[in-house]
């Protein structure tokens, strides 16, 4: 006999419920519905412009195992203010999550998800070998880049656009053979009177920096 | 001397001599705020915060600090063996009180070591201030003598975190920590104090502790969401109220009892929600969780609606996620939205203060569920699965019997810390609690060698009230340096070692799920207890049989000082029922049989 045992009916002569839940903790017809698959998101947050903050945020990130395809962090027009670009590739509830969990750190002020619509821009640079310069010139005007250096060997070339053209465009270099080539991650901004995220809350009038920064970034 | 110490002062100087204090040229200027210095500023922002007791270690990164508290009437430090020590004390005044309990230590080790109280707290909620030491700003990033980046270090189990760069400020930045950690969803924050910063002149008194100004927890939740919810909730034929130690934290524990007893419905609470409901009422239907009692995980496993309350759905609660509640629409009521759908969906999700979002339920209710036949299957569980031990008197001492019998001496009142292990899921099982924050103990994080610093920040933060703390041997042997504070103050506390020579729920896992391979869990060199603690300072017993028992707990208690029982418990008795980790809350196992047919 096992000490501490204790008396009652044992687990097969219980009453037993037969719902289910998935992995996600959400109700789910036992026989019908499958997990929700990854789907890719554009977060921008504005957070206090101070020391540690990109690391804290790079910590959440990486310490709740959420998956990010790319940060980009600068500062906006308002001194004390930086905006992050994140894009992050999880089910809906791992997105739904890295922003509440985003938005409880003191130092993110707000945060927004993008939608499909938003300006989106990524820049690369690309250094081939510079055997071919003028095919190489014609891959660079096809995708409306711009030649930053070329000498004898190498030609090093910046592309900006969405992801699927800098994708393209890499694929096309690839000919000449690629040395190296750097990529910055998403840039972001909500589309027209579309606000990203910003200081206030939207039924809020805006700050003064905030309108700075938006006349500014409209350009 | 000066009194701005040139950055390049060696670690070596820092015990020499007094510390200087301004001349005359500096005096006229602070005679108005009655500050000097940074770590003046420091000291006069914990006033300012209505600090009473700081629980640290001294050292060199912060012996400014430590200066600027000699001959302070106001602020009373509590020097403690170790910097955990420190924390796990700070942490149980915090939660005895509820309000931060503050700690402080040195840069390097001294912060490290506060490291693991600081997850604690932050796992569980707590509100602690802390404070440390730091290397000058001029050798951050040298790898100088002790020092550590504590801010990177601590990051991830702080709510905040402030590296002070400005003596100005500093006393602001107290405050702040302060006000971060006690507000919205309490946890520990930490300002991280550069020695020159301390040290530097200034007269800047600090202002009232105040959040942010981006800092603006959810006080009401939508009223659209609590409308549909109550609806839901009255309409629920097997309606359950699971209360966390949100519900605590909160203070919204009359609502909780208020919002149960008018619709009726049973209570169940989580390990932190322990003393949410008494658990002496009709509609107490016990603890859940991997320990909890069998007729609580039923209850959670077969409700229809549920009302969750300040609770993150652990997994130690959950057990298994498919198979949580899995019949349960889910009214879940958190001040933190980051935990609403963190784990178990949210079907109405009620962002909010506790004890204001009860009240909206309350009024927003349309009538009472109908729920009849719910309450007697909650009464039948009850009956079906008992917490129930046999105590032959001729066998070792049973640890159930022990904290049974201390519960009976004791006042309703008194407040039970305890370490982690088997001995602390029978110091929650057997014990009747009926009183928020009455339960000091370490959830979350499982930190073995919580119970005797918790003991001496609850005893400090509840002079008045009965404190025992229940132990095991491998968690006492972890911190059991910090009774020589207790002994110190003169703290009347009384800690129960509940002794089976073993890492015992190590071992039940090793029994149940190892083979019975006892790797490293049998402890069967352990020290007498008693001796230990007499040497220490405190009064050490001994408990071996129940001839004697009720006379050792009866001179414990009346002992005025710090008092040990080394109990020398049954060491085969084990901790059920018990849900195997990921397991089936439905599917708990009442003796070992059953585990291994898990």
């Amino acid at each position: 006999m096992s000490h501490g045992e204790l008396p009652g009916p044992g687990p097969g002569e219980r009453t037993h419920p037969d719902g289910r839940r998935n992995s996600q903790g959400i109700r789910i017809d036992p026989e019908a519905e499958a997990e929700r698959s990854a789907e890719r998101a554009v977060l921008s947050a504005l957070v206090t412009h101070e020391p540690g903050v990109l690391a804290e945020i790079s910590g959440l990130f990486s310490r709740r195992q959420f998956n990010i395809e790319s940060l980009t962090v600068g500062p906006t027009v308002d001194g004390s203010l930086a905006r992050m670009t994140i894009v992050i590739e999880e089910p809906r509830p791992g997105i739904d999550q890295a922003k509440k969990q985003l938005e409880k750190r003191i130092p993110v002020i707000s945060v927004r998800e993008l939608d499909g619509s938003a300006v989106q821009r990524e820049l690369v640079i690309v250094k081939v070998n510079g055997d071919n310069p003028d095919q190489v010139n014609a891959i660079t005007d096809m995708y409306d880049g711009q030649t930053l250096d070329a000498g004898p060997r190498t030609v090093t070339v910046e592309i900006t656009g969405d992801q699927q053209k800098i994708d393209d465009a890499v694929d096309a270099y690839r000919q000449f053979g690629i040395r190296e080539l750097v990529r910055t991650g998403y840039a972001a901004l909500a589309r027209g009177e579309a606000p990203t995220a910003q200081v206030s809350e939207p039924n809020q009038a805006p700050t003064e920096a905030q309108v700075a920064t938006e006349e500014v970034t409209d350009d | 001397m000066s009194k701005r110490t040139p950055v390049a002062r060696t670690e070596q100087d820092d015990g020499d001599g007094p510390s200087e204090h301004p001349d005359g040229e500096t005096a006229d200027r602070s005679e108005e705020s009655g500050i000097e210095t940074g770590a003046e500023a420091v000291v006069a922002g914990l006033e300012s915060a209505g600090v009473e007791y700081l629980f640290g270690v001294t050292g060199g990164a912060i012996m400014p600090v430590y200066d600027a508290l000699y001959e302070h009437e106001e602020l009373t430090h509590i020097t403690m063996a170790h910097e955990q020590g420190a924390a796990h004390a700070a942490d149980a005044y915090g939660i005895v009180s509820g309000r931060p309990g503050v700690c402080m230590a040195t840069s390097g080790p001294g912060a490290t070591n506060l490291v693991t109280g600081i997850a604690d707290a932050n796992m569980d909620s707590d509100p602690l201030v802390a404070l440390t030491g730091q290397v000058p700003t001029d050798f951050v990033g040298n790898d100088a003598f002790q020092e550590t980046d504590t801010i990177g270090v601590t990051q991830p189990v702080t709510k905040y975190n402030i590296f002070a760069d400005d003596e100005a400020t500093v006393g602001n930045d107290i405050g702040t920590a302060w006000a971060l950690a006690n507000e919205g969803r309490q946890g520990p924050t930490l300002v991280d104090l550069p020695k020159d910063i301390t040290q530097a002149e200034t007269d800047q008194r600090p202002e009232e502790p105040s959040t942010p100004d981006t800092y603006d927890p959810p006080a009401t939740a939508e009223a659209v969401m609590v409308e549909a919810g109550a609806e839901t909730l009255a309409g629920a034929e097997r309606p359950l109220v699971l209360a966390g130690g949100g519900v605590i934290k909160g203070e919204a524990t009359e609502e909780l009892a208020t919002v149960a007893r008018e619709f009726d419905i049973p209570v169940v609470t989580t390990m932190p929600g322990t003393g949410a409901f008494p658990q002496t009422d009709p509609l107490s239907q016990g603890i859940a969780g991997m320990h909890g009692t069998g007729y609580a995980n039923m209850a959670i496993s077969n409700c229809d609606v549920m009302l969750a309350v300040g609770t993150r759905f652990d997994d130690r609660l959950t057990g298994d996620i498919e198979t949580f509640a899995p019949d349960a629409e889910i009214l879940h009521i958190d001040i933190d939205p980051a935990e609403i759908s963190k784990n178990v969906e949210a079907d109405y999700p009620l962002v909010g203060d506790a004890g204001i979002v009860l009240e909206q339920l309350l009024r927003a209710m349309p009538g009472r569920p109908a729920a009849e036949a719910w309450r007697e299957q909650c009464r039948t569980w009850q009956e079906e699965y008992p917490l129930d031990y046999e105590a032959p008197t001729d066998e070792p001492l049973k640890p159930q019997y022990i904290v049974e019998r201390f519960d009976e001496a004791t006042p309703a009142d008194t407040i039970v810390a305890a370490g982690v292990g088997q001995h602390q899921m029978w110091a929650w099982q057997y014990w009747t609690f009926t009183e928020p924050r009455t339960w000091v103990s370490s959830h979350g994080l499982g930190t073995m060698g919580y119970a005797v610093p918790a003991a001496i920040g609850a005893k400090l933060a509840a002079p008045d009230r009965e404190v025992v703390a229940f132990d095991g041997d491998g968690s006492f042997l972890m911190t059991a340096q910090e009774l020589t504070v207790a002994a110190r103050e003169g703290l009347d506390i009384t800690i129960v070692v509940l002794n089976n020579e073993a890492v015992g729920m190590v071992r039940q896992w090793q029994d149940g799920f190892y083979g019975g391979r006892h790797m490293a869990s049998e402890y069967p060199w352990v020290p007498q207890f008693d001796m230990v603690a007499e040497a220490f300072g405190a009064k050490g017993l001994r408990a071996e049989s129940y001839d004697d028992l009720e006379e050792t707990i009866q001179e414990a208690r009346e002992y005025d000082g710090p008092a040990v029982i080394d109990a020398a418990i049954d060491p085969t008795e084990d901790v059920y029922p018990m849900v195997p980790s990921g397991g089936d809350n439905a599917r708990f196992a009442l003796n070992a049989d059953q585990l291994e047919g898990l």
